[in-house]
């Protein structure tokens, strides 16, 4: 059944205007955006199915030669809801991330830091039926990146995800719980609500860490709601 | 005190970076073995029914250069206006050097009183959270259409247009600032 989308809350999410991270100066629309109540256009959304799969998709760790990659073992899971706290099952959760050293395998990536032979950088998934999803990957490094002179990125893990609605449809980062560069981060300080930017930091989960091989953190992700009621009051095809 | 609504918050957005490929193209971004295919080559299949076109654009920032780091996404319906879940989405990369992204589709019905359109979403380094806007098409009917009969000024309805410039071919730039910015959506 489609439903239509609850209206965004704008004060969870960074405005597109923040000088202190100046890539966003000259890419950040200045006019206001042009709103109004979600379609059938926002209200569906592309489907992905496990056959897209390949076995060890969501291990970082051995996912690129088979061999294992170096830095510290850690699971990454938890649970994909929407606002309405209904588990968002069958969804795809792609993640890119830095290696042990804080280096990427990109050409646009030129830090001191080696390239790790046996890491790629990605991973996917699909949520189960209650909608869990889980990595296994290597602890990413803290990186220097050109903005004022000495900023570097607090360790972090980027998160592409689906809900069922292409109006749900969301990227962020994830950070690790006591990371003192989090603070102080112009990316993570573009988010202007603290209890906002709270919502992105995993906690140690030593309930999940598996004894003798990977410590666990746990992260939450909500996507946009439906709106409940089953009264409608709109034309065929909005 | 009344009861509490419980509704969650969603979680924040951040921006895509300058890796965004890794996670979402990583065979065109070099990293081949992991997926056997890039998410999103093509939104429908080789057979599918309906009138074949091309849009082609670049993004272009407050400066006037095209942001060759781009990722967009691309949802729309099929020819006869529906949206079917295994099709209709692609992904699109703008070209490291020339910052030209092209999506090779299906011309889509309209959707009830909606005029033809493509939903589009765009991230990149420095978009802090993904912009989401519309292409339609020069010489279609859009009267009825809801969205762009909102837009004011009504000179920026143009914004939205891509304009036919061979038969089939169709262009449309996006412009993030300045006095062609695109109309953006919240949706
Ligand atoms: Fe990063």
């Amino acid at each position: 059944m489609i439903k239509p989308l609850i209206q965004r809350d704008h004060a969870q999410h960074p405005p597109a205007y923040t000088p202190g991270y100046k890539s966003s100066v000259v890419r950040s629309p200045r006019l206001p955006k042009l709103s109004m109540p979600s379609t059938r256009t926002e209200e569906t959304g592309p489907v992905f199915g496990h056959d897209v799969l390949g076995p060890q998709d969501n291990n970082l760790v051995i996912n690129y030669t088979g061999q294992s990659a170096i830095g510290e073992r850690v699971i990454v899971h938890g649970r994909l809801l929407d606002a309405n706290a209904n588990p968002i099952a069958g969804a795809l959760i792609e993640i890119w991330q830095a290696n042990a050293g804080g280096r990427y395998r990109h050409k646009k990536d030129g830090y001191l830091a080696p390239l790790d032979p046996n890491f790629g950088g990605c991973g996917r998934t699909i949520t189960d039926d209650q909608g869990r999803y889980e990595f296994l990957t290597v602890r990413p490094g803290a990186y220097p990146w050109p903005n004022t002179v000495n900023d570097w990125r607090p360790m972090h893990i980027h998160f592409s995800v689906f809900g069922h609605a292409f109006g749900q449809r969301l990227i962020t980062q994830m950070y690790f719980e006591g990371d003192p560069l989090i603070a102080r981060c112009p990316i993570v300080n573009t988010i202007p609500d603290p209890a906002a930017i709270d919502r992105l930091i995993a906690p140690l989960d030593m309930a999940c860490a598996m004894p003798m091989d990977a410590l666990a953190y746990k992260f939450d992700i909500v996507l946009r709601g439906t709106r409940q009621t089953m009264f409608e009051n709109r034309p065929e095809g909005l | 005190m009344p009861q509490s609504l419980l509704l969650l918050p969603e979680t924040p957005s951040q921006t895509a970076g300058p890796y965004v490929h890794i996670g979402c193209v990583p065979n065109h971004a070099g990293i081949s073995g992991i997926y056997a295919d890039d998410p999103g080559q093509s939104p429908f299949a080789k057979d599918a029914a309906g009138k074949r076109i091309t849009v082609t654009g670049s993004v272009f920032d407050g400066t006037g250069a095209a942001l060759n780091d781009v990722m967009l996404e691309s949802w729309q319906a099929d020819g006869d206006g529906i949206y079917a879940p295994y099709q209709g989405w692609a992904r699109m990369v703008a070209d490291a050097h020339t910052g030209q992204w092209q999506l090779d589709t299906i011309k889509p019905g309209p959707v009830g009183p909606q005029a033809p359109h493509i939903a589009l979403w765009i991230v990149a380094r420095g978009i802090n959270l993904g912009l989401l806007t519309r292409v339609y098409f020069e010489g279609d009917d859009q009267l009825t259409d809801p969205l762009l009969s909102r837009i004011d000024p009504v000179r920026r309805v143009n914004t939205l247009i891509a304009q036919e410039t061979d038969p089939g071919c169709y262009r449309f730039d996006i412009h993030l600032q300045g006095d062609q910015e695109t109309v953006f959506l919240d949706i």
